[in-house]
């Protein structure tokens, strides 16, 4: 029952915040001289965007390492395959001899988007159908590739302890990333290149006849499949399978002398995190416009496991503030350090490109090293709280 | 008497070359505490890892109700009925006392609540703490706690392994106290301890373990009263 209200009122917060999205990326179009941060070219929008992609990878890694206790670093090889599935199958085909003129082609002459567009025709509302299903059809197979690779990685990794399971992953993550690269696979990967042309985030925009942009979605669509992903992830933890694969994190042993499968469990939770990793990559590769092995370097697992730690290890909520401060800060609020700046005829001394970085470890620094729980330790933000009356003590003792 | 429950045949146990458990027979009936008492190294702990599946022996048969149970995977073990106490209590430290005790019964898929009940009639400091995360507990509670989510599996046969370890004379007298209970309630109990008095105390049989052999079997109020292990156990003569 109070299970029930807690998932409720989350539902709600998640609705509130998606109608905020939608108002926030549209107001522009209605209310005139905005802000120019509100315009849509600001970097607001680019680091929602980029955010609402990292937060779900951040959340996938956490569930690994905070609630699984598996200290994996394979995300990025996870991502980079979910982001290749999502463009070989939905770049359209008469796109295909673009992209892979180095090739001469591509071997796999079949495009999703395609498909869909034989069925549902290609403008007007049968357009955005058929991309709309194109798209999805194309993030769910992502996410099963990567859980599929997951598996077959998990069957010897999985038996390995803390850092060589790490090691392990790492090193999978690399060789997926030099396979993709190679240029014998060109007909299908497009080598060292990049896919492009596939729907992005922006094709979710509704244009008018002339080409008008009348609703903008582009930062509505990254936060819509964002979070739908990272509450299937939260009621996977709030499960009797979370429960058990927090127990293994908490005691191995323990945990195997109640009757847990250690084996299993292990590999669920890399199965479904790997998927939503998968996922989270055909995400990325949306965001940028592109997908290229060269994007997937171990920086950005990385990248994203600072975020988990800065977050809190072992808190979903904790990832996706650390996301979205992180995001910011590099993206945004610290892009000033980048460039040179006077005061007056007084040139600001050691500002220039790349300075950005140094404060930045500073920063990553002093948090790891004062604020070692993280921003939200293992806590999480209950929503339903917020709104909630506090009751007198008396009362609530009964 | 009545049936076995658990009846170990010629149990060995190395550790890369080791022997650790050399040849051990012994049986559990119905509705029993049984205690294996014995020092350091003698061999106690490997058989109860042995007996929960959580290292295989190397010759010998375990069987439980009458079926071999020796060096199947734990999984199975549990859900055949066979619950431990791991030593050293060894609870969830970040989970709350309540999750701590659904773990113990992650195997069934039934209600819950009439044991989650039951567990707290027996302790009900949990039930005053069931939010709080395990690792906050105190000695006894963890070790309450412990119980507590072996219980909750509903075990056929529980196995406790050293539940006094660490505790304070008056926690452990309170500890033993609720195994008498837990047992008058139709639980039947292996029961491994160093603290022989106690543990002789409470027994209805006991076998004496040195260097993993028996060294002597008989009732609690027999082996209480034997010179030799009054002697090397009770710190009396």
């Amino acid at each position: 029952m109070k299970d029930r209200k807690k998932s409720f009122s989350a539902f709600i917060g998640i609705c509130v915040l998606l109608i905020f999205v939608i108002i926030l990326e549209n107001i522009s179009g209605f209310v005139p001289n905005v802000p120019q941060v509100l315009e849509p070219t600001s970097p607001l929008f680019t680091v929602l965007k980029k955010a609402a992609v990292y937060s779900l990878v951040a959340v996938t890694m956490n569930l690994l390492n905070g609630f699984t206790g598996l200290f994996s670093l394979g995300q990025a090889g996870f991502m980079l395959l979910g982001a290749y599935t999502y463009a070989i199958l939905t770049v359209p085909t008469a796109m295909k001899e673009q992209v892979y003129y180095l090739f001469g082609g591509c071997a796999f002459d079949f495009s999703l988007l395609d498909m869909f567009e034989g069925i549902f025709g290609s403008s007007g509302a049968g357009g955005a159908v058929s991309m709309i299903l194109a798209c999805l059809i194309a993030i769910v197979l992502a996410g099963c590739v990567a859980g599929v690779f997951a598996y077959l990685i998990g069957i010897p990794v999985l038996r390995l302890k803390s850092d060589y399971l790490a090691i392990a992953t790492l090193g999978f993550a690399e060789i997926i990333r030099a396979i993709f690269q190679w240029q014998k696979l060109g007909k299908v990967t497009n080598g060292a290149n990049m896919i492009k042309g596939f729907p992005t985030f922006s094709s979710f925009n509704i244009t008018d006849g002339a080409g008008n942009t009348i609703l903008r979605l582009s930062t509505f669509v990254p936060f819509l499949i964002s979070s739908v992903c990272i509450l299937l992830i939260v009621l996977l933890i709030h499960s009797s399978y979370g429960r058990a694969f927090m127990a293994i994190r908490d005691d191995e042993v323990a945990a195997e002398a109640m009757g847990v499968n250690l084996f299993k469990h292990k590999m669920l939770s890399f199965v479904i995190s790997s998927f939503f990793a998968g996922v989270g990559g055909a995400l990325f590769a949306m965001y940028v416009a592109n997908a290229q092995a060269k994007a997937f370097t171990s920086v950005m697992t990385y990248e994203i496991l600072l975020i988990v730690v800065i977050g809190g290890i072992g808190s979903v909520s904790g990832s996706v503030i650390a996301t979205f401060l992180y995001v910011a800060c590099s993206e945004w609020w610290l892009r000033f350090l980048d460039s040179e700046h006077y005061i007056g005829s007084f040139k600001v001394p050691l500002l220039r490109n790349g300075f950005r970085m140094v404060v930045f470890s500073v920063v990553i620094m002093v948090i790891v090293l004062f604020f070692s729980q993280g921003i939200m330790g293992n806590r999480e933000i209950n929503i339903g709280a917020l709104f909630k009356k506090r009751r007198p003590k008396a009362e609530r003792k009964q | 008497m009545s049936e076995e429950v658990l009846k170990i045949e010629d149990l060995q146990i190395n550790y890369g070359g080791i022997e650790a458990v050399r040849g051990i027979s012994f049986d559990v009936r119905a509705g029993e505490i049984v205690t294996l008492i014995g020092a350091n190294g003698a061999g106690k702990s490997s058989i109860l890892r042995a007996l929960s599946g959580l290292s295989k022996p190397s010759s010998g048969r375990i069987i439980f109700e009458g079926e071999d149970i020796a060096g199947k995977d734990p999984t199975v073990i549990v859900s055949k009925g066979l619950m431990m106490v791991p030593e050293g209590r060894r609870i969830f430290p970040n989970l709350t006392v309540l999750e701590n005790l659904k773990i113990g019964a992650y195997l069934r898929k039934d209600d819950l609540e009439e044991d989650i009940e039951r567990v707290y009639g027996y302790f009900p400091r949990l039930k005053e703490r069931h939010w709080q995360e395990g690792g906050t507990l105190s000695g006894g509670e963890q070790q309450m706690l412990a119980v507590g989510r072996a219980l909750m599996g509903r075990p056929r046969l529980l196995m406790m392994d050293e539940p006094s370890l660490g505790l304070a004379p008056k926690v452990v007298q309170d500890i033993f106290e609720i195994i008498k209970q837990i047992h008058e309630a139709g639980t039947t109990v292996l029961l491994i301890e160093q603290n022989a008095n106690m543990a002789l105390h409470v027994a209805d049989r006991a076998y004496v373990i040195e260097n993993g052999k028996i060294a002597m079997e008989g009732t609690g109020e027999e082996l209480l009263s034997d010179e030799k292990v009054r002697a090397a156990y009770l710190g009396t003569s």
